[in-house]
């Protein structure tokens, strides 16, 4: 009988591969029918260090890893020394006697160990030590008696882009070590895994989500200044030209000013960054609003203060994002859960922008923005929606590009067509004169307030996942849900009657649909990754609770 | 043909009686009319302090940004619509100051947009303190002993950086100005005009007088296609030239980073783009 569930994970110094083994080893299972969803630790350094990453394979949805292994590729002794007391009861651990001392004395029993030649075989294969870690990939499946020719076709798919001979070097180092772990380890491991089928599933990270919903939306303006853990959103967007201008900008300042300044003349625009970028940004997100300028700003929380830990997870600018910039003005805060989210939630985010006048941010964290998870593929159906953009004939000669409107939304014209306009950060009157008394500026005020009304009846509600009725209700936004909706399914075989409320939009709050989910709880505990409870102190200034 | 009184707003200027910066608005709408330049083509972006007002009394469109990010703005408006014609205008507390970086970065990508610098060497509409263009020794709010600092020179910077169209005009030399102004509007790359301008309220040093005595035109003998030459000329500060400096034809950024001959970003249709081959990638 074959088992249905796997943790492998493999680690090793900075600079050893890590990263592109492990997606290696979640294509393998993604691609025959598995459920995958891996995430990855690293230093903020180049080589050295320690990196590990963590792949979970389940038959059916997994939203988060375990942080357990049942075979452990320890490609150094740190690997091994770190990592030892994570690996499950008799799990495995894959390590070469020739760099990496593990004694049998050393480990808990029950524990095997797979003492693979990983360096002898690579150096026998492309003359260098680079190939150890696939090398140990073949020695990994071997271990769960899996089908190798899905090794072989990721690897020939991953590597294609360099060359048959790379391509050829990497199937053999694999197959050289699942033929050494055949031979020499003939007792059986107590996990074998099979092929489900061949359907693939899409392995996707937040990031990779968010761009493919922006080139989705029509964003054709990039501009980005490298900053972990936004930067893939950078390398992918510039990977992947679809007539969209992307620009590395000197600073996270000109990034956002860029993306403002396309989207003033008509082009659907976007930014990315983390904590310290985004400081930088505020400035920038108070002139979107001012000028009414549609921006859609994506922000990769890492933890802080300061530079912090730039490769780490953390969820602690919520109240930063709510708040930043001077005076007040209304913004879409939205705080995707998982890779779904990301990309349906970006699409919307470019909708809600574009419709309101507004800057919208998507907060993201490390977890989300870089974890894989297998999904299906996204439904891409989906309408541009836009604010009025008045045709020539359309404007009139008394044109007022900030007239004061029910909703608060004023119809656009744009620089090279008909209805010239000033748009300034100074305060101003609906035509975009400069004003000073206190009158006007009060209507002006008002005006761009009232959108965040509208805009709320356009947002979804927090959402509910499990009973409506339960005992204890757990409370989370953003990425923190996959890690919650794995609890809940912990929970629920402790037979505890436990429901999630997921906060997938933030700003513009709504109180009333919260109030009305949350009041009744009888116990609600609040889940969300910081020290000062930023989410239920909004919650409560909002409602009371 | 456009008329100068086309290009005004009608807005009354609220700068001192005096100001430099009446004749370089004065140059400004001028270069535009004689250009004959469409109005709706055309996006002043301008930034804060006194030349921040240029967004309210040229009649075009106009797009007031923050203090220091005119280019980053302009490059954004630019680069999504290249049929539009950019014309930067802000000071030198913003761009020498607070947007030092980005001007330096605008000018080595040589974006094809028109950068002038209303360059009255004080901060005036934070009633005077010092600015980057402060002459060493000069008495301001800020520096009541006197500027310790040595003052930047625009003009080496750009030239330097890689502008490809490096100028100096006076505010009070408007007709030299203006044909100064066309010049960088007319050029395809990154035009700096850095322009000389009296603050009559808070700059007691650089008066009127005081550069009508200093300054002097740039000749026939002066080689624009000489770097060397413009250098020379940028360092002088005896007598201070005005004039074009340097002028270089090179590819504009916008000319790399747009496929040839694709329509400007504003005018792609993005009503159903497909990403299902980006999907397949990640089967």
């Amino acid at each position: 009988m074959a088992n249905s569930k796997l943790n492998w994970k493999i680690g090793g110094k900075a600079g050893y591969g890590i990263m592109v083994t492990g997606l290696i080893f979640s294509k393998v299972f993604s691609r025959s029918g598995y459920h995958v969803f891996d995430t990855v630790e690293y230093p903020s350094l180049i080589r050295g260090g320690h990196n590990f990453y963590d792949v979970r394979v389940e038959d059916e949805e997994v939203h988060s890893h375990t942080g357990t292994a049942d075979i452990l590729v320890a490609l150094n002794k740190e690997t091994a020394d770190l990592h030892k007391n994570n690996v499950s009861e008799s799990g495995a651990i894959i390590f070469d006697s020739i760099d990496t001392k593990i004694s049998s004395g050393e480990i808990r029993k029950g524990i095997m160990l797979y003492d693979v030649p990983l360096l002898e075989i690579s150096k026998k294969i492309c003359g260098k030590d680079m190939m150890r870690n696939t090398v140990s990939l073949g020695a990994s499946l071997a271990i769960i008696d899996y089908d190798f020719d899905v090794l072989a076709g990721v690897l020939a798919d991953i590597f294609g882009d360099k060359g048959k001979e790379i391509v050829e070097q990497n199937i053999s180092s694999a197959k050289a070590g699942y033929d050494y772990v055949k031979e020499k380890y003939k007792a059986p491991f107590n996990i074998r895994m099979k092929k489900i089928s061949n359907e693939r599933k899409m392995l996707v990270t937040g990031n990779e989500a968010i761009s493919i919903a922006a080139i989705k939306a029509g964003c054709k303006f990039y501009s980005a200044y490298p900053m972990t853990p936004a930067s893939s959103i950078l390398h992918y967007m510039a990977a992947h030209d679809r007539k969209i201008v992307v620009k590395q900008t000197e600073d996270e300042i000109a990034a956002i000013h860029a993306a403002i300044g396309a989207s003033f003349v008509g082009a659907r625009s976007m930014t990315a960054t983390s904590g310290g970028g985004f400081c930088l940004m505020t400035e920038g997100l108070g002139l979107a609003a001012m000028t009414e300028t549609p921006l859609v700003l994506v922000l990769a929380q890492r933890a802080g203060p300061s530079t912090g830990l730039a490769t780490r997870t953390e969820q602690a600018d919520l109240k930063f994002a709510m708040n930043a910039s001077q005076g007040e003005f209304p913004r879409v805060i939205i705080t995707p859960g998982d890779v779904e989210e990301c990309f349906y939630l970006t699409l919307k985010a470019f909708n809600l922008a574009d419709k309101y006048q507004v800057p919208v941010i998507i907060m993201t964290d490390k977890h989300l923005s870089e974890s894989h998870k297998t999904a299906e593929r996204f439904d891409t159906d989906y309408t541009v929606e836009r604010s009025v953009i008045l045709n020539d004939k359309d404007v009139k000669d008394d044109y007022k590009r900030f007239e004061d409107t029910k909703t608060g939304v004023s119809p656009r014209t744009l620089p090279g067509r008909k209805g010239i306009f000033r748009a300034p950060s100074y305060e101003h009157d609906e035509h975009g004169w400069n004003i000073e008394e206190p009158e006007d500026r009060m209507v002006m005020a008002d005006k761009r307030l009232r959108k965040a009304k509208s805009i709320m009846n356009e947002i979804p509600a927090p959402k509910l996942y499990g009973k409506k009725d339960a005992d204890i209700t757990i409370v989370g936004w953003g990425g923190t849900k996959g890690p919650i909706m794995e609890a809940m399914k912990l929970l629920k075989k402790d037979k505890l009657n436990v429901n999630f409320v997921h906060f997938s939009f933030i700003l513009p709050f709504k109180a009333e649909a919260v109030t009305k989910m949350l009041k009744g709880a009888r116990k609600a505990i609040i889940v969300e990754q910081n020290r000062t409870l930023q989410l239920a102190g909004v919650i409560r200034e909002n409602t009371g609770i | 043909m456009a008329k100068i009184e086309d290009f005004n707003t009608g807005q009354t200027p609220v700068w001192c009686p005096g100001c430099g910066n009446f004749g370089i608005l004065m140059a400004v709408r001028s270069a535009l009319a004689e250009l004959n330049i469409k109005r709706e083509n055309t996006l002043i972006v301008s930034g804060i302090g006194c030349s921040d007002k240029y967004n309210q009394y040229v009649n075009t469109y106009a797009f007031e940004s923050i203090h220091g990010r005119i280019l980053p703005v302009a490059m954004g408006a630019r680069l999504a619509n290249y049929n539009l014609k950019v014309v930067c205008i802000g000071g030198d507390g913003d761009g020498y100051g607070i947007g030092m970086c980005h001007f330096v970065h605008a000018a080595r990508r040589n974006l094809n947009l028109t950068y002038i610098v209303c360059d009255n060497q004080i901060y005036g509409l934070t009633t005077g303190q010092t600015s980057p263009t402060s002459d060493k020794g000069f008495k301001t709010k800020s520096t009541p002993n006197g500027n310790i600092e040595m003052p930047v020179n625009p003009l080496t910077i750009a030239l330097s950086a890689g502008a490809t169209y490096v100028a100096r005009g006076f505010a009070g030399d408007v007709a030299t100005l203006k044909e100064l102004i066309k010049g960088g509007i007319q050029h395809n790359g990154f035009a700096v005009i850095d322009v000389f301008q009296p603050c009559v309220t808070f700059n007691y040093k650089n008066t009127y007088e005081w550069f009508n005595a200093k300054l002097y035109k740039l000749g026939e003998d002066h080689d624009t296609s000489s770097k060397e030459m413009a250098f020379k000329r940028a360092n002088e500060s005896e007598k201070l030239p005005i004039g074009l400096f340097y002028k270089e034809d090179k590819p504009t950024y916008e000319d790399e980073a747009l496929p040839a001959k694709a329509k400007p970003l504003v005018e792609q249709d993005i009503s159903n783009v497909n990403v299902d081959d980006l999907m397949d990638e990640l089967m």
